[in-house]
């Protein structure tokens, strides 16, 4: 047997100094033949651990084999039986962290790349044009109603529809899509993916309807009361933190998510092509350290900014943000400012903002997250100049469906209460899973919580008979 | 999805009415809500106040002025065509009860909205003395629908063509210092009139409403972008509100903060005029 290649096929990419100047994806996808020379790395080792690092237990070393086998419908089959957005968790999943964190090739050199060949099935099926049809098992005659069309609402939409169940998706803005439409950027997952993969979900029968503000347009108990048998919900974390400090108002200052949306849902980099505008800052400061932190200050110097400062509270260590983001980030010329936190923001007599005044901060004891706390330093405030500013600090759910919905019991953090390994809520016959259930996380884990309600769900039917 | 225009009138010039076939919403509006519209795919999403609906025909009904790119492509478009996306009804409904007497005053476009409140605050057995104005005789309209709520009326225009030449609060202020007991006042127009009715109101302690229109996008809580401050709070007007008590708003920040855009307003405008002057 050939000497195994410790190191993994690097990930074609647009130089740094071109993709900061446009929206187009930053990360190319792998040919045919460096897909062909990263899937041979694969020992196809007998403990499979990728598989059980995996939250929605893709045969991960199946799919590689039938990649190493030529055998690309295959390969697709196999992906799209676990998870129904290969297109999606191969660009924006955490695989360092999940299947690739237990490779076994991990212990002597890099891990198999398995986020990237994940990606390069799916786009290989994009560009066949045609998807294949999942098989869809005898019709149930239950109904079920899948509340948001974000990660975790789609994948619930999507097993329960292959299950037989009669699936209607209710999604409050214009398109489905959820975070995946409005937070992540284009140049990391380009809105054509997620249409697709969405378009896929809906061929399997699933009634999506869009304009639908659940807890207004109509609540779940109304819902419940219109005939479905069961119902999801996978509304996310939609209510942007602020940081409550004196200025945070001013003309100027975005949350993450409003900067996002315009950006990325809205398109407002095409104004006036498209007509929702957005500032285009000269200096902007983006305050967080998340994967949201790094969007925010990449589609600002996309936008055309000059310079453009990331503000983090604690060291480059404690960066929330993934590691390949980061460095994106960091090799397109955004500015860290580490051990640093706003104080108050300065604007001038238009009520626009013109800086922030910033504290020094150092690291204490360890808190309850874990990471080292960090600790202002009095007197060290320091003027920063900025004409933008985005908050981008964490989402919590949005108490829109909640608080219209009897019985159903949150967290004082405004979370859904739902068992982890069902996704069932305090109320009868209505499920929870994803964002809003564990705050702000990952597509994956949300996927996760979908997969396992609809599988809960099915079973909760199954008993109610016909 | 699209949303039908069931049929369209101009009121007065540059203000539209448009009946939108719209059965989800129509089903759960009510007086106070407001929903979010987008003409098409490349639209942006702004927020109307409902003015009126019907349950049964399945129909929401919008008054609006032309301000900017968005409302004139609306004022564009003719019974039969279609809206991309109508989503609604936002907000929360204005707080009905009875309260005993209460003053509606409905300013320029916001005589539509403020017509279901007082509408609804009749039904709820108020006595209603409403006043509306407008800047002259022939940007007025609805005076019949809100004369048929109210047990008064009051017309004003600023430049004495119809009805009495006043603004609006010269009669408020005289209202407020009759012999009658005012019991609550809802106010609802541009953003200036509804602050200086606020004004009005305050040596008087008389509970005073008002309807806040600042910029959105989603309308449901999720940007942010609409934030004001009431009572030295940051609320989110989409969902908080839309109406706050006008004794506590801060005015100035609405004022700076609707005028965020301003510039891309005009180069959009200017735009779309150019694509106007080059297909015409």
């Amino acid at each position: 047997m050939a000497k195994v290649d410790l190191n993994r096929v690097s990930m074609p990419k647009q130089e740094p100094e071109v993709r900061a100047g446009n929206f187009n994806e930053v990360a190319l996808g792998y040919n045919a033949e460096q897909a062909l020379y990263e899937a041979n790395r694969c020992i196809q080792c007998p403990k499979k651990l990728c598989v059980g690092g995996c939250p929605v237990d893709v045969d991960i070393p199946d799919f590689i084999n039938a990649i190493r086998e030529g055998d690309m419908p295959e390969a697709v089959r196999i992906l799209k039986g676990k998870n129904s957005l290969p297109g999606i968790c191969g660009r924006v999943c955490p695989q360092e962290t999940q299947c690739e964190e237990v490779c076994s090739l991990g212990k002597k050199g890099a891990p198999i790349a398995i986020g990237r060949l994940e990606r390069y099935v799916a786009d290989w099926e994009l560009a066949q044009g045609e998807m294949e049809k999942p098989q869809i098992a005898k019709a149930t005659g239950k109904r079920v109603a899948v509340i948001g069309s974000g990660p975790a609402g789609l994948t619930a939409a999507a097993d329960l529809a292959k299950m037989g169940h009669q699936v209607t998706l209710f999604e409050a803005l214009h398109v489905a899509g959820g975070v995946l439409m409005y937070g992540i950027p284009e140049f990391r997952l380009p809105k054509r993916v997620v249409q697709t993969e969405v378009d896929y979900v809906k061929s399997m029968g699933v009634d999506l309807r869009l304009d639908f503000v659940v807890g207004k347009t109509m609540t779940i108990d109304e819902i419940l009361k219109d005939g479905y048998d069961a119902v999801f919900m996978g509304t996310g974390a939609g209510l942007p933190m602020f940081l409550n400090i004196p200025g945070e108002n001013f003309n100027g200052i975005y949350s993450a998510n409003e900067f996002l949306t315009r950006t990325n849902l809205m398109k407002a980099y095409l104004f006036p092509e498209y007509d929702t505008p957005i500032k285009r800052g000269r200096r902007v400061m983006v305050i967080g350290g998340g994967n949201v932190a790094m969007d925010s200050a990449r589609c600002a110097l996309r936008l055309g900014a000059d310079e453009v400062y990331i503000v983090y509270r604690r060291s480059e260590v404690e960066l929330p943000a993934r590691r390949e983001e980061v460095e994106n980030a960091q090799e397109e010329g955004i500015i860290f400012k580490f051990l640093t936190n706003p104080k108050r923001f300065i604007g001038n007599d238009q009520g626009w903002v013109v800086g922030a005044e910033c504290y020094e901060m150092e690291l204490g004891e360890p808190d309850e997250s874990g990471r080292r706390r960090p600790i202002t330093k009095e007197g060290s405030e320091f003027m920063l100049d900025v004409d933008t500013v985005v908050i981008a600090l964490g989402t919590t759910p949005n108490p829109l469906v909640p608080t219209t919905t009897k019985g159903l019991d949150v967290t004082k953090r405004g979370t859904v209460v739902a068992d982890e390994k069902e996704g069932k809520t305090t109320k009868p016959g209505v499920w929870a899973g994803g964002d809003v259930v564990t705050g702000a996380a990952t597509v994956i884990s949300a996927m996760g919580a979908g997969k396992r309600a609809a599988a809960s769900i099915d079973e909760y039917l199954g008993q109610q008979g016909g | 999805m699209l949303y039908k225009i069931m049929s369209r009138e101009t009121l007065v010039p540059n203000n539209h009415l448009f009946k939108v076939e719209a059965p989800a919403v129509a089903r759960k509006a009510r007086a106070g809500q407001f929903v979010v519209i987008m003409i098409d795919e490349k639209g942006e999403r702004i927020p109307l106040t409902i003015a009126d609906w019907d349950r049964e025909e399945g129909s929401i009904t919008i008054v609006f002025m032309e301000v900017g790119v968005t409302t004139r492509k609306l004022a564009q478009l003719k019974a039969g065509d279609s809206i991309a996306n109508f989503i609604g009804p936002l907000g929360e409904p204005s707080h009905i009860e009875k309260f005993g007497t209460v003053v509606c005053v409905g300013g320029g476009v916001g005589v539509a909205p403020i017509f279901p409140i007082a509408r609804a605050l009749k039904e709820a057995g108020n006595k209603i003395i409403s006043i509306i104005g407008a800047r002259s005789k022939d940007l007025l309209f609805w005076e019949d629908r809100v004369r048929e709520v109210s047990d008064s009326l009051t017309v004003t225009t600023d430049d004495g063509s119809y009805g009495r030449k006043a603004l609006v609060t010269e009669p408020l202020k005289e209202l407020l210092e009759g012999a009658e007991k005012i019991d609550r006042v809802v106010a609802i127009g541009p953003a200036i009139m509804m602050k200086f009715c606020a004004k009005t109101t305050e040596p008087f302690a008389v509970p005073t409403i008002v309807s806040l229109n600042p910029i959105m996008v989603d309308g449901t809580g999720m940007c942010g972008c609409c934030r004001v401050e009431v009572g030295g709070e940051t609320k989110f007007t989409c969902v908080d509100g839309p109406d706050f008590d006008g004794h506590l708003v801060d005015w100035d920040l609405l004022f700076a903060r609707q005028r965020i855009y301003i510039d891309e307003e005009k180069h959009a405008m200017e735009c779309a005029c150019g694509e106007v002057a080059s297909h015409g």
